[in-house]
């Protein structure tokens, strides 16, 4: 192979290593309501054990009041826990590595997020606001595309 | 007259009819709140926008520490767009800017039942409600 092909690859190689992919959320109940606070993370970016315990909590969400009525957020349950990652998808990517025993409530504190996004240092942060607030470098975080842009 | 005299004098009355027709919706909804003001306290002497923008600017321990005002997401001025504690922006409160707002009975109780327990830790009372939506329909 001829060293400019060689070079083409490779860089196609990593590039795909970097991009991480996941269904945007489908369902528009679930896009409008989670949407009019946060961002609409994917659903694989959690265990279904996980968005369980969310919807099953929205009167006390993070410490706001996130209730919606109970129809409302049966339909959300039942779409986020059967896209979950440990039932739509492979079990891999974000959730990887989520002791069977736990249930994290935080995307931001599965331990892939954390391995890959290492410490951003304090003036960093204080540009991204929040870690929810993936858009800021992933501009295409809403469509499920997570790429090292 | 002319077509074109006729489209100009048309898009005039139809820029001066819309926002009466803005008002009409939020008068709808403070009717509502009026209606059970009354029903609440025969005494009831209508809504004020002076306390309202004291409600709006107060402070409260009661609710979730993040979040100790209105002002603690919709920022100091209704005028301007706030932020949720999770980075969305939001439209800003004042009618003139967003004439949405307070249209929808239905989604003014949504909001009014969540952040008035993340931020007073109890309900707002129907008065707080109808002077709250009268001092932001005015600004």
């Amino acid at each position: 192979m001829r060293p400019i092909f060689a070079a083409v690859l490779l860089m196609m190689t990593s590039q795909q290593a970097l991009a991480y992919r996941v269904p945007p959320v489908a369902d528009k109940v679930t896009q409008t309501e989670c949407g009019a606070c946060h961002m609409v993370y994917p659903a694989a970016l959690l265990p279904a054990r996980s968005w369980d315990a969310l919807t099953s909590g929205l009167a006390n969400h993070f410490g706001e009041d996130a209730a919606l009525e109970q129809t409302v957020v049966d339909g959300i349950k039942a779409y986020l826990m059967s896209n979950a990652g440990d039932v739509a998808g492979d079990g891999r990517g974000l959730i990887r590595g989520v002791p069977q025993d736990q249930t994290p409530l935080r995307i931001s504190e599965l331990p892939m997020f954390t391995r890959i996004h290492g410490n951003f240092s304090p003036k960093t942060m204080k540009k991204i606001g929040v870690a929810g607030n993936c858009s800021f470098c992933h501009k295409a975080a809403a469509k499920g595309m997570f790429d090292d842009d | 007259m002319s077509l074109k005299v006729w489209i100009v004098t048309g898009a005039f009355i139809g820029g001066l009819a819309m926002p009466v027709l803005a008002a009409a919706g939020q008068d709808a909804v403070l009717a509502l709140y009026k209606t059970q003001a009354i029903a609440d306290d025969s005494a009831f002497a209508g809504f004020s926008a002076d306390r309202g923008k004291a409600f709006y600017a107060s402070s409260s321990t009661g609710g979730s520490p993040d979040t100790p005002s209105c002002s603690s997401c919709h920022t100091a001025s209704p005028l301007k767009a706030g932020m949720t504690r999770a980075g969305k922006a939001i439209e800003p409160m004042a009618v003139s800017v967003s004439p949405a707002r307070f249209t929808d009975a239905a989604k003014t109780e949504k909001w009014f039942g969540r952040n008035c327990k993340t931020v007073l830790g109890r309900a707002c009372s129907v008065q707080e409600k109808g002077d709250f939506i009268t001092y932001l329909n005015g600004l």
